[in-house]
Formats: C-alpha cells, sequence, structure tokens
C-alpha cells in the first residue's frame, strides 16, 4: 500500500505501510534523497496529519541531502551553486497561478533574443561590411550559401517578432500595472532594453546596404543634426564621413553584432533579477506573497517549473508556428518586414520616391513628423519615449490591474493603444493634408494618455479637475491658434474640438458620474 | 493538494514525447547552421575543373596551378626519372598504391599517372598538409615541415612521418597538350556510372 | 483563450496581405497584371531561352548563378551549356554581361540595369507591363515610348515580335490603349505569353529560394504543429494539479 500525501513542486511526501504501521517517506525528483520516519499509527488519516506535522522538518533534512548532492552534479554543484540556482528560479520560485494569455511574452521574447543571437552568429560568417561588398554579401547568402536563405529570413522575421512581442509585453504591463511599486526597477529595465532594442534594429537595417537601409538611416541620423549647437558635428562624428557611407556602415556592424547585444543581455538579465526579487504580477494586481500558508509558500503561487515551463513551451509551440509561416510564406510581410525598395543597392544620388521607415518605428515617426519643425518634431519623440520611464511615478493610483479600475481608466488605455496603431500605420503612407491632420492629433492623445493616468491617480477636487482639464486644453490650443488661417480652418477646427472634447469628456465627467468608479481589489487571485 | 487526479504514467509518457518530439525539432533546427558553414555554392564552383596546357612544359619541368584552392603540380617526367620509380616493399609505405583514397582507379598503377611521363598531382603533403619541395636533382618531393619524402610519383618512403602517398586528382587529357584537372578520363565515367 | 489565439491569427493574415506597394505609373499600364507560377517548370525554361535569346545582350543577372538556374529548371548540365550558356562562360558562373558601361551610355544614354532583382524591387508586374506597353513615338531618341517607363532609354527590341504600335489618347492626354499599325512574328496571345515567360522567369530569378522554401515550411509547419498539440495536452495534465 502507498499514498501520496503532500506535494510540493518536486518534493513528494508518501506513506508505505510496513508492518501494519504507516511510515513516511520523502522523495525529491532527480536526486536519490530518501529520508523515512515512522508514524507509529495504522491509521492513514491519522498518519496523514503527522506527516503534515513533521513536513517542514522532513524536507529541511531533504534539502541538506539534496545540496549534497553526488556524482558529477553534487561535485559541480559544491563549486557552482547550479541546484541552488533551478530550485531559486525554477523549481521552488513560485508564480501566481492565474497567468493569462498576456503572459506568454516574456518568454517568447526571452526567446527571440536567443534566436536573434544564434543566427546573427551565422550570418556574420558570411556578411561583409564594406560598402562595396555588402549588399553582394547578402545576395550571397540569400542564393549561395547552403540554407543561407532560412538564416536570413529567420533574423529579418526575428527582429519584426521581437517587437511585435515586445509591444505586447509592454501593453500587458500597462493592462494589469506591472510597472508599479515594487516592481519600477523592472519596469525602467525593460524600457531601457526596449531602446537598446530600437538602436540594435536600426543599426541593423543598414547592414543590407539597400535604399532603405541607406535612407532610413539617413533620415534617422539627421534627427542628431536638430540638436542645438553640437547638431551638425554630432551628425558628421556618428556617421564617420560627411556622408553615410563606409565608416558608417563599418561602425553600425561592428555596434550592432557586438556592443548593444551585450547590453541587451545585461539588460536582461537586470530585468529577470529585479523580477525574481520581487515576483511577478498577475492579472489581478494581488501581491501573492501576501498570503502565505504556514511553510512560506504563496497560497496563490505555484512552482515554475513544471507548471509554468509546460505552459510556455504551447506558448512557444505557437509562437514558432506563426512564425514558421512568415519565414516561409511571407518573409516580405507585403513590404512591411523587408521594404521593396531594399532590393536596390543603396545609391547616395537617387532618394526612393517614398521612404518609411520599418513599421515597428512608424508611430514614433509620425509623432515626428506631426511637427512641421525639425527641432521640436525631434524633441516631440524622444518625449514620448521618454515619458515611459516615468510612468511608474505618472500613475500612483495603487489599484494595478485593469479588472478594478474605472471605466475612464479603460477608455483611456483603449483609446492609446488604437491611437498608437493608428500612429504606426500612419507612419507608412505618404503625409496628405489629412493624414498630417491625423497624425497630429494622435500624437496629441499619445501624450494626453499619460496625463490622465496622472490625473486618475486619485479622487480629483472639483476644481483639480477643471483647472486640468483647462491647462491641457490651453496647452493644444495655443499650437492650433497660432497657425490657423483661412485655408485650414476646418480641418484645425473639427480635429482641435474632437481633442478637447475627450480631455472634457475624461477629465469632467467622473464629477457628474461614476464612471470614474473603481471596483474593491479582492485578497486572493480570482481563477 | 490532493493527488487524486494525477496519473503518473501519462505525465512521464507526455514529458517524454514532449521531449523526443522537441528535441528532435532542436537538432533539425541546428541542420541550417552547419550546412550554412560547408562550402557554398560560390565555393564549388571555384572549384571547377581547370584547363592546362603543357606544350611548353620542358622535360623535368614543374608547373604549378591551382584547383579547389588547392596546389597542383604537373611534371614531366625524364626518362631517368622514370626509371627511379620503383614500387619495392622496402622503401615505400604503399608501393602498390592500394590505399584507393589516394587516387583515382585509372592512377593506380606503377607511375600513378595516365601517361607514364606526365605526372599530375595535388601539391599537399599527407602529414600535416606543408608543401612539398622538388627535387629533380635527387628525384625526390621533400617536405621541409617534418621531413616527409616522396618519390617521383608521390609515394611516400619509409620513415616519414606522412603515412600516404600525395594524392592524384582526377583529370584527363582533352588532346595531345590539354590536361583538364578535375575531371575523369570519358571512359573512367562511363565505368563508374 | 482559443478565441485570442484566432484573433491573433485573423490579424496576423490581414495584415500580412495589405498593400503591395509596387508603386504603378498608371492606369492603362496597371491593367497588365502578370501571371506569376514560379512552379511552372516549363514557362521558366521558355523564359531563360528568351531572356537569353532578347534581353542577355544588355541586361546580366549578376546573382544568378547558372549551375543553380540549371537545376532549378531542371536542364542537364550539357544541354544547358549547349543553349543557354552566357557568353562563353562556365556553369559555376553568374550571368553577368560583357558589355562596358561606358559603351552601354554611349549607345543608350543609360546603363541597362541589372535585373536580378527588379521582379523583388518593383514587382513582376512592372516587368510585365513595361514589355507590353511600347508604342512608336518618333520624338525619342529610340524610335519608342513606353506608358510604364515614360521616356525610357530601352530601345523595343521585341518590336519585331509584338508589331508596330500607335498610342491612342484621351483629350486630356492620358493614354487609352494601343493602335495596331503592322503584325509582328507573333499573334498577340503568343507575345503576351512570351512576355508572361519572361517575367516568370525573373521573378523565379529574384529569389531562387522560393521554389524550396514552400516545401520546406509545409513540414515545418506540419511538425510545429504536432510539438504544439504535445505541449497542449501535456500543460492540460500538469495543470490538473492547480486549483
Amino acid at each position: 500500500m502507498e499514498k501520496v500525501l503532500l506535494r510540493d513542486g518536486e518534493i513528494t511526501l508518501h506513506t508505505r505501510e510496513r508492518s501494519n504501521k504507516w511510515q513516511m517517506y520523502i522523495n525529491i525528483k532527480g536526486t536519490d534523497v530518501f529520508v523515512r520516519k515512522s508514524t507509529g499509527t495504522s491509521n492513514l488519516d491519522e498518519a496523514a496529519k503527522i506527516a503534515g506535522k513533521y513536513y517542514d522538518q522532513l524536507k529541511e533534512t531533504a534539502n541538506i541531502a539534496n545540496n549534497s548532492a553526488s556524482g558529477v552534479i553534487g561535485w559541480i554543484d559544491a563549486r557552482l551553486p547550479i541546484l541552488s540556482f533551478i530550485r531559486d528560479h525554477l523549481t521552488q520560485y513560485y508564480a501566481p497561478k492565474n497567468f493569462n494569455f498576456w503572459y506568454f511574452f516574456g518568454s517568447l521574447a526571452f526567446l527571440i533574443l536567443f534566436l536573434q543571437i544564434f543566427t546573427g552568429i551565422f550570418l556574420a560568417m558570411h556578411y561583409k561590411p564594406d560598402a562595396k561588398l555588402a549588399f553582394d554579401s547578402v545576395e550571397f547568402i540569400m542564393r549561395d550559401v547552403n540554407l543561407g536563405w532560412l538564416i536570413r529570413y529567420m533574423h529579418s522575421t526575428g527582429a519584426s517578432a521581437f517587437f511585435v512581442v515586445v509591444y505586447l509585453h509592454m501593453f500587458r504591463a500597462l493592462m494589469y500595472g506591472s510597472f508599479k511599486k515594487p516592481r519600477e526597477l523592472i519596469w525602467l529595465f525593460g524600457v531601457f532594453i526596449y531602446l537598446a532594442l530600437m538602436a540594435e534594429a536600426f543599426m541593423g537595417y543598414l547592414l543590407p546596404w539597400g535604399q532603405m537601409s541607406y535612407w532610413g538611416a539617413q533620415v534617422i541620423i539627421n534627427l542628431f543634426t536638430t540638436i542645438p549647437f553640437i547638431g551638425p558635428e554630432l551628425g558628421i562624428w556618428i556617421r564617420g564621413d560627411f556622408a553615410i557611407s563606409d565608416p558608417t556602415l563599418t561602425r553600425f556592424f561592428a555596434l550592432h553584432i557586438v556592443a548593444v547585444p551585450m547590453v541587451i543581455l545585461l539588460l536582461v538579465i537586470l530585468h529577470l533579477a529585479a523580477l525574481h526579487t520581487v515576483g511577478s504580477n498577475n492579472p489581478d494586481g494581488v501581491e501573492i506573497k501576501k498570503n502565505k500558508d504556514e511553510r512560506g509558500v504563496p497560497l496563490d503561487g505555484i512552482p515554475f517549473h513544471p507548471y509554468y515551463t509546460v505552459k510556455d513551451f504551447v506558448g512557444i509551440g505557437v509562437f514558432l508556428f506563426l512564425f514558421a509561416l512568415t519565414v516561409f510564406f511571407v518573409p516580405e510581410m507585403g513590404g512591411y518586414f523587408l521594404e521593396h525598395a531594399n532590393f536596390i543597392p543603396a545609391n547616395p544620388l537617387v532618394t526612393p520616391d517614398h521612404i518609411a521607415p520599418v513599421w515597428y518605428f512608424t508611430p514614433f515617426y509620425s509623432i515626428l513628423r506631426a511637427i512641421p519643425d525639425p527641432a521640436f518634431g525631434a524633441l516631440a519623440m524622444l518625449l514620448s519615449i521618454v515619458v515611459l520611464f516615468f510612468l511608474p511615478w505618472i500613475d500612483s493610483n495603487p489599484i494595478k490591474s485593469i479588472r478594478y479600475r474605472s471605466t475612464l481608466f479603460k477608455i483611456n488605455l483603449f483609446t492609446f493603444v488604437i491611437g498608437f496603431l493608428i500612429l504606426g500605420w500612419l507612419g507608412v503612407k505618404a503625409p496628405t493634408p489629412l493624414y498630417s491632420a491625423l497624425a497630429l492629433r494622435f500624437s496629441e492623445m499619445y501624450f494626453i494618455f499619460f496625463a490622465l493616468l496622472f490625473f486618475y491617480s486619485s479622487t480629483r477636487s472639483n476644481l483639480f479637475s477643471y483647472i486640468f482639464s483647462g491647462a491641457i486644453i490651453f496647452l493644444i490650443s495655443i499650437y492650433d491658434l497660432s497657425r490657423i488661417s483661412a485655408d485650414n480652418y476646418i480641418i484645425v477646427t473639427v480635429g482641435l474640438m474632437s481633442v478637447i472634447l475627450f480631455v472634457i469628456f475624461m477629465t469632467l465627467s467622473p464629477l457628474y458620474s461614476s464612471l470614474n468608479k473603481e471596483k474593491e481589489v479582492p485578497d486572493r487571485v480570482t481563477a | 493538494m490532493s493527488s487524486d487526479s494525477k496519473d503518473n504514467s501519462r505525465r512521464k509518457f507526455l514529458t517524454g514525447s514532449l521531449s523526443i518530439v522537441g528535441g528532435t525539432g532542436v537538432a533539425a533546427t541546428l541542420w541550417p547552421f552547419l550546412t550554412s558553414m560547408a562550402p557554398s555554392a560560390k565555393s564549388k564552383a571555384a572549384g571547377a575543373p581547370v584547363k592546362v596546357d603543357i606544350s611548353d612544359l620542358q622535360d623535368g619541368d614543374k608547373i604549378d596551378l591551382i584547383w579547389r584552392k588547392k596546389p597542383i603540380w604537373v611534371v614531366k617526367r625524364t626518362k631517368d626519372m622514370l626509371e627511379s620509380i620503383n614500387t619495392n616493399e622496402k622503401k615505400h609505405k604503399d608501393p602498390l598504391s592500394d590505399n584507393t583514397e589516394q587516387q583515382p582507379d585509372f592512377a593506380k598503377n606503377k607511375f600513378r599517372s595516365l601517361k607514364p611521363e606526365i605526372l599530375v598531382l595535388e601539391g599537399v603533403c599527407t602529414h600535416l598538409g606543408c608543401n612539398p619541395a622538388y627535387n629533380p636533382d635527387q628525384n625526390n618531393f621533400f617536405c621541409a615541415c617534418h621531413g616527409s619524402k616522396f618519390d617521383l610519383a608521390g609515394k611516400v618512403s619509409n620513415g616519414s612521418p606522412a603515412g600516404a602517398n600525395l594524392k592524384v586528382p582526377p583529370y584527363r587529357f582533352e588532346d595531345e597538350n590539354t590536361i583538364i584537372v578535375g575531371e575523369m578520363p570519358k571512359e573512367q565515367k562511363i565505368d563508374s556510372a | 483563450m482559443i478565441r485570442k489565439i484566432s484573433l491573433f491569427f485573423i490579424i496576423f493574415i490581414t495584415t500580412s496581405n495589405l498593400a503591395n506597394s509596387a508603386a504603378q505609373k498608371n492606369e492603362l499600364a496597371s491593367k497588365y497584371e502578370a501571371n506569376i507560377s514560379i512552379n511552372n517548370k516549363a514557362s521558366l525554361q521558355r523564359g531563360a531561352k528568351y531572356f537569353v535569346n532578347y534581353c542577355s545582350g544588355c541586361h546580366s543577372l549578376k546573382y544568378m548563378r547558372m549551375s543553380t538556374l540549371a537545376e532549378d529548371l531542371g536542364i542537364d548540365e550539357a544541354l544547358f551549356s549547349q543553349n543557354l550558356l552566357f557568353n562563353n562562360k562556365k556553369i559555376g558562373e553568374t550571368m553577368t554581361i560583357a558589355m562596358k558601361e561606358s559603351d552601354a551610355i554611349e549607345w543608350f544614354n543609360a546603363v541597362p540595369p541589372d535585373l536580378s532583382l527588379t521582379a523583388r524591387s518593383k514587382g513582376a508586374n512592372y516587368i510585365y507591363s513595361k514589355l507590353n506597353t511600347y508604342y512608336q513615338d518618333d520624338s525619342s531618341a529610340t524610335g519608342y515610348n513606353n506608358v510604364a517607363l515614360p521616356n525610357s532609354s530601352m530601345p523595343n527590341i521585341l518590336a519585331g515580335l509584338q508589331g508596330e504600335r500607335k498610342i491612342i489618347l484621351d483629350s486630356k492626354e492620358n493614354p487609352l490603349g494601343f493602335e495596331k499599325v503592322s503584325n509582328g512574328a507573333l499573334s498577340e496571345i503568343e507575345y503576351k505569353q512570351l512576355t508572361n515567360d519572361i517575367t516568370n522567369f525573373l521573378v523565379y530569378v529574384s529569389e531562387p529560394a522560393k521554389l524550396r522554401r514552400y516545401s520546406i515550411g509545409f513540414w515545418v509547419l506540419m511538425f510545429l504543429f504536432v510539438f504544439t498539440i504535445i505541449a497542449y495536452y501535456t500543460k492540460k495534465e500538469f495543470w490538473k494539479d492547480v486549483h
């Protein structure tokens, strides 16, 4: 007769009947640890109770035994704490049990990082960072290197997939308030990763040395020249020449394959270390560490391994399916992942008819273009990214998850996401008067989102609401009043009025309705 | 936590299959990366057959050419030189060219060549890959790296660090004075097909 | 969960089908749409032959390795050497041409572009419509003009096959269609077939890997499907523990 009484991660406590008495055994998976103790009773229920009492003691003994594991693993563990690392970060790292769909993207981002480094190493074996040879060497990879096309498409699709996954990962953080106390550092490292990733993608895009590579880099580097005083000199210094040319390509190559990847890896380690220090947030925004059982295990926590490792495999499977679908069937993604004009070698004398950055930069590119002054445009774009760093302090509402926040918060987040997508779409389009007007309004909405997050951080008085509302309206109106003329008054008025109405609704409706009412956050996570 | 609903054998079976399928996937994914490191179509094309004109080659002279990035020697052996070649077992490690890796079938003969006077060899020492020097006066090839000695048919002498005879590349005569290195003689090709 | 995944799928597929932005110059040119099927070996073989006969005097395919071409099109190397080998080259080499740039500038006032990647950078329809929209124009140096690429410096080399044509303009000088002046060696359908074969061939040349991509991709997707199913059931089994 054998009966399992307790199971805690990889540790199993079970009993066995011996000469009419129940004995307790403790088993740790993957080790030969075996601790035995008699309960001194023949009644199973009673034995289970006694087993529970002795559990901690037995586990302790087992863990000590486990620490001195024998064999090769034991030899290594005595010198490098691999077993305790596995315990602390996998088998006894307790993650909330209510992770949903949105929690796949962290591990997927990690997978893509690995994939990009791996494919990148093999591309670097064939690629030539020389303005005369670069384009040819990419075609050499596509045609002459055995399965080189596959490696290249994996890398180019991987770049886009990285941003898809990272954007969804960031959206998750916005939805469930994962950037809030005590996870501010995780968020900060995350934004730094995002920045490094943008630099990495931007420099990588120059390497094929096609027309889009060249002119895209031209446009972005020229952003730096808008910086007052040092701008022009800085632009030349970045390029290493008076125009983008061989030195630019070679230094971008060095930065792309060595410097930035190392920075990203370091930041990822810090991101994860910070995460494992405070533990994961969850869709309910409840701190699972507040409710622990007598053994110190969070009641709503489950060991990361095996539960989330097997779950992540499902996510990885689905992701890789979509990834392979792209790599093998639509690697260009209709010109979004690999732009058509990039199959023409870089030519400093001919600008393509229409330059659009790769899709993942387009929302910010739209903000840049929305303001008809290069320096202020660049400043607005910079600000749109910098504002992300301050998010944990902008939104100090104690409720983390969207589930318990107000209707207005949901509307705010929803309009932000839609606006961000529209900005992205506008960024690939050639600017027409209508598109430029839309880009301006949605750029304003981008910043208003953060203002409203601050506004909803606590209950605001009537006076504060009116002043806040008035201040935003004033800020957006002065710009429009300065440029309104007989030619554009319809488009300006309609645009301005839409934004003003939105601001009034979002800031003043809390005073006259229950739209800003928040729900009570439960103590424990919901299923 | 209770254990009523769990089924250990099912769990083992599923994790086992997941590991096997996943492992196969990882192994298969490695293939493109490994094969990308093999010679590309360009390198293979550069390994195409090479033509050499020997109408000006004097008795006892050697010309060098490159085929598949390796040095190829063409030597016009004199009568004296041919007489210096023997199949004495005591002097050579592989006197009868039994090691089929080292020459095409057509060169498994005393002079290790299609025509006795014309010798075609890969100039790569079979010890560690240096280029042996041609010593027509002493009727041998001598590798300065580690002192391997080969006779004028490329057969390695006893006592040399090298273990095998110098390699004979595939080649054929297009006409009296033109050799194509990298192609088998026509009749040979039909034999092997 | 399933709902979300299928939503993801729908977004994915719609975005992948969005905008094929190879710009078309005008309405008439955009009426010419090539019928591309790179799995049609016969069409590719014909296209290769026509290309070598009519185009390769001026246009190179400097990234196309002839050995790859022979293998992909299922042409025996000996046959290939007899019929298609470029300018006495070896089969392992790429299809570059002997014409010097300085000569080209003297003859055409421009360097004929390499066509290895044109189908990828400008699209198949660009090539097809260009080959189909030549017409007589005395004001042009070559004696011809082109609707898809106005004032092109490329002479109308296929005029003998297509026949001479004049353009029909509407009141606003927009091109409406063509008027036949004299018959060419080919019928209209035959000419379209020929230009379509050339276009098809150039689409293949722009990305030879495409021939292999789909078939490998199919098996990879099958494998990942099986993997995901097993992972799903493993997850389900383990998560029975979680209440």
